[in-house]
């Protein structure tokens, strides 16, 4: 894991569901920081702009914690 | 503090003129999009946009967005028919009008609501029409587009209910406007007859129904169809 790109990610994270920066880590699931299928889309939304990436509905099925959409995206860089 | 930033399409005449000028005099920050973007006055801040075209409505947003601030409030109003019996109608004519009624409500709609979800606060009002709830001749590209709101309306009331936003629909019955001139008098004369109340209804009537839903005392309406039509509907 880039420090870097983990950076970008958890700050569009804490942006997007009004956590702290220091609950975004990789075994945190989506759940436990209380964001639902409509925080789940917007922090991807957030996510596509930050990293310039393009992510498809069905790539988010089982995409459940932290670690899982941070590899997602880096996937496409 | 500053009022809330309301977006009318289809804001420099009719309905849509005086529900911005209603928002105007009540100190929100008012922006109304037309097709030529003509100037109004400085109370109201206009931007160009066609809504069948998504990159319209993106840089429309856009705009508002520098000049005002996130829109909190949108009213969908754009709206044009295209009236013919069926058998005559091209699917041209059908589809247009859906284009601009239906889906161009969908664009700006999408557009906006995620401000209005990072906010935790949001309205939507989307201008239907009584004919959109009791169909009519003549008219089958309009109400399908007038019903299909109905539907798209409580859908968003339903997925983003969790982040504090509304979604309602005001339903006007004959209002005295440009879209009504088009009428014969025979037409309007037909028209009347069936209106309970016995008079065409007025744009500032509308606007106050649209302001109402837009308010905050407004909070617990979400989903809800008002008609604002002298009776016709009895909705
Ligand atoms: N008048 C009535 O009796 C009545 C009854 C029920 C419902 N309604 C509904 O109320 C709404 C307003 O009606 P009105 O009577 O005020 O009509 P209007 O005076 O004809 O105004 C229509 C507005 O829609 C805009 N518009 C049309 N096509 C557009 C497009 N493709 N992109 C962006 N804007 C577009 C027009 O902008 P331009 O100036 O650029 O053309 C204009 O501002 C409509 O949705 C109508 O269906 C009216």
């Amino acid at each position: 894991m880039s420090d870097d790109n983990f950076a970008r990610f958890t700050k569009c994270a804490v942006e997007v569901l009004s956590v702290e920066a220091s609950a975004i880590v990789p075994e945190a699931t989506f759940e436990s920081l209380d964001a639902d299928s409509l925080d789940l889309v917007e922090l991807v939304m957030a996510l596509e702009e930050e990293f310039d990436v393009t992510v498809e509905e069905e790539e988010l099925d089982g995409v459940s914690t932290v670690k899982a959409a941070f590899e997602l995206i880096t996937s496409k860089l | 503090m500053t009022g809330r930033v309301v977006l009318i399409t289809g804001g420099n005449r009719g309905i849509g003129l005086a529900t911005a000028r209603r928002f105007a005099a009540d100190g929100y920050r008012v922006a109304v999009t037309s097709r030529r973007g003509d100037p109004l006055d400085d109370t109201i801040t206009v931007v160009k946009c066609d809504v069948t075209d998504t990159d319209s409505v993106d840089s429309a947003v856009s705009e508002i967005e520098e000049a005002l601030g996130p829109v909190e409030i949108l009213v969908s109003n754009a709206g044009i028919t295209d009236d013919g019996l069926v058998l005559r109608m091209k699917d041209d004519s059908f589809t247009r009008v859906l284009d601009t009624n239906l889906t161009g409500g969908f664009r700006v709609a999408r557009r906006v609501v995620r401000s209005m979800m990072r906010g935790r606060w949001g309205r939507i009002v989307f201008v239907s029409s009584v004919v959109g709830l009791g169909g009519q001749a003549g008219q089958a590209n309009y109400a399908a587009s007038k019903a299909g709101l109905i539907g798209l309306s409580r859908s968003l009331a339903k997925e983003f209910a969790g982040r504090n936003i509304t979604v309602n629909v005001v339903a006007p019955g004959p209002i005295r406007t440009d879209m009504l001139a088009e009428l014969t008098d025979d037409q309007r004369q037909a028209m009347l007859a069936v209106v309970p109340l016995g008079r065409l209804g007025e744009a500032d009537e509308i606007a106050a129904a649209i302001h109402f839903l837009a308010s905050d005392e407004a909070g617990y309406v979400t989903g809800s169809v008002l008609p604002v039509d002298g009776g016709l509907s009895m909705g």
